[in-house]
């Protein structure tokens, strides 16, 4: 039995750009209708180059932006922000952790606020207990009561991201999107981020839309994977079939442009350097 | 004779909690025509330690090096006028940022000119000729054309090639290309690693390729250095490092990539135990 947390249905966004003193006005077609459905406690992960159409999505997704046309629904219920404007309880279920965890934190907010603020605009608790509840989720992201305290500056790029996790955890959304949560850390902190990304999906059943570029990241974690080529979702399928099978020519581009780091394809590389 | 070789290099810089050991004891040299690759994680002085030979770090640093030679040339004994004569033109640098590694007010033409007058001595005709012929070999389309482009109305991806058509200009013995790709997109990445290779092979240039991509690595080095913390991990051969690391901490890198996930669970650098490397912090005092 699986519930169904988030759908697209022919996602449309375009934007106007107005025309300057010699250029007419034009369209830019963002993201041309594109379809998804993620089932509780799975991952969606939608790839694809810097252009093509998918932190506009996320951002659909995220209910920051109305999309042009085309039907959103999470858990079942359909959102509509252009028109019906958004309640307190949908801002609480969707929430998103950006690529840049050195400009996604207020610099000058402390720790303890930056978590505790979402508890703040959308719920009615008080101060004691919004302090409790951030505690406990700076324990549950690997930091320590310590760092309650602390600014942003004094923390490294990999602890930045889990204290942005931790924020987009405290109202307990049931939809996560990571938008290149790890594309700005270190390896060995890209996999510590990843390792805490999975235990929470798997304690609190969480649904991610997982944004990247890198396809190495995306075999790891995902369940269903979106190829995005400028706008339209060329190849969307199970994880086992996109990289098995890839269907679309860019796919297939995009395969053989990342970088191999096993020995035989070193050993095929080399073998072919010393022939030239 | 190495192209580049180095001995005992530290750099440390001067701040308010004592002087900042980012490089400890580096040993490197390369070989003319030979791709070597320095990995390691931010903080580990990779860059630090090529913009040491380069000379472009500030005042607050200082380099020590037992021998830092560059084609049998003491570069510790040059005068600053004399290394940059050398510099730009033997040995040149790309960086990680294309863009922000352009002037935004001038040309891309004059930017590549600018070299050629400077360590050539090209007059104006000569030098458009050579700037067009560089376009061309890093393969921009209509270099008449976009010569006179400015770097905003290029791509990421050409601006990187505009950087390299300037590094290659004067015909560098070596080539250092610190993160050339990790701004770009996976297959912008392909092109510029592939141009980048060929031309060191068409050239028969030296190539040190700075990358914390694993990956970039595996496709493009004959040697390779591992860097943590200022200190050297390591140092081997492609193939031996990717099929039997010997320290821990190139194990550990290489188990954290997530195509070598085994199971649910990445392993990562902290799980291993490796050798802790003294604090980098008030070593001198």
């Amino acid at each position: 039995m699986s519930t169904t947390v988030l759908e697209g249905k022919n996602i449309v966004r375009d934007y106007h750009i107005g025309g300057g003193l010699f250029t007419g006005p034009r369209t830019v077609h963002a993201v041309k209708g594109v379809s998804f459905k993620v089932d509780k406690g799975k991952t969606l992960a939608i790839v694809g180059e810097s252009g093509c159409g998918k932190s506009t999505l996320a951002r659909i997704i995220t209910l920051i932006d109305p999309a042009t046309s085309g039907d959103l629904f999470i858990d079942g219920n359909k959102v509509d922000i252009a028109k019906g404007g958004l309640t307190k309880e949908m801002r609480r279920k969707v929430q998103i952790v950006f690529q840049n965890p050195y400009g996604s934190l207020n610099p000058r907010q402390k720790i303890g606020d930056v978590l505790g603020e979402p508890l703040l605009i959308n719920t009615d608790k008080p101060a004691a207990e919004r302090r409790d509840l951030a505690m406990k989720m700076l324990k549950k992201v690997g930091l320590g009561h310590e760092h309650y305290n602390r600014y942003p500056h004094m923390f490294s790029g990999g602890q930045r991201q889990r204290i942005a996790i931790a924020r987009a955890l405290m109202l307990n959304p049931s939809l996560l999107v990571l938008d290149e949560p790890v594309s700005a850390l270190d390896l060995s902190v890209q996999a510590q981020v990843l390792n805490l990304l999975a235990d929470l999906q798997d304690e609190f059943q969480l649904t991610y839309v997982f944004i990247s570029h890198d396809l190495s990241v995306v075999r790891y974690i995902a369940d269903d994977v979106m190829v995005m080529y400028f706008g339209e979702a060329v190849e969307y399928g199970s994880r086992d079939e996109v990289f098995a099978d890839p269907k679309h020519s860019y796919t297939r581009t995009l395969f053989a442009a990342t970088p191999r780091a096993d020995v035989a394809s070193i050993k095929a590389r080399l073998a072919k350097k010393k022939a030239a | 004779m190495p192209l580049l070789e180095i001995k005992n290099l530290t750099v440390s810089f001067d701040t308010a909690a004592g002087p900042f050991m980012a490089v400890q004891g580096i040993d490197l040299s390369i070989e003319p025509r030979e791709v070597l690759a320095i990995v390691g994680e931010s903080g580990s002085g990779k860059s630090v330690a090529m913009l040491a030979v380069m000379g472009l770090l500030p005042n607050t640093a200082t380099v020590k090096a037992d021998r830092m030679a560059f084609d049998g040339v003491d570069l510790l004994k040059l005068s600053p006028s004399e290394r940059r004569k050398i510099v730009g033109k033997d040995i040149s640098m790309i960086f990680q940022e294309p863009i922000a590694s352009l002037n935004p007010c001038f040309t891309v033409g004059f930017q590549i000119e600018e070299v050629l007058r400077f360590h050539m001595g090209m007059d104006r005709a000569q030098r458009r000729a050579r700037a067009i012929e560089l376009m061309r070999l890093v393969g921009i389309a209509d270099p008449e054309e976009r010569l006179s482009s400015f770097p905003h109305q290029m791509s990421g991806g050409q601006c990187q090639r505009v950087m390299i058509a300037i590094a290659i200009a004067c015909n560098p013995k070596l080539l250092i290309a610190d993160e050339p790709t990790t701004a770009l997109d996976v297959t912008i990445q392909k092109q510029i690693l592939d141009l980048l290779v060929s031309l060191q092979a068409k050239y028969g240039m030296g190539l040190i390729m700075i990358t914390h991509n694993m990956g970039v690595v595996a496709e493009t080095a004959d040697r390779v250095i591992v860097q943590y913390k200022g200190r050297k991990m390591e140092e081997a051969d492609v193939l031996s490092l990717f099929e039997s690391p010997k320290s821990n901490y190139t194990r550990a890198l290489l188990s954290a990539l997530p195509e070598n996930a085994v199971g649910d669970r990445l392993p990562t650098v902290s799980d291993m135990m490796f050798e802790p490397a003294p604090s980098a912090v008030g070593a001198a005092s």
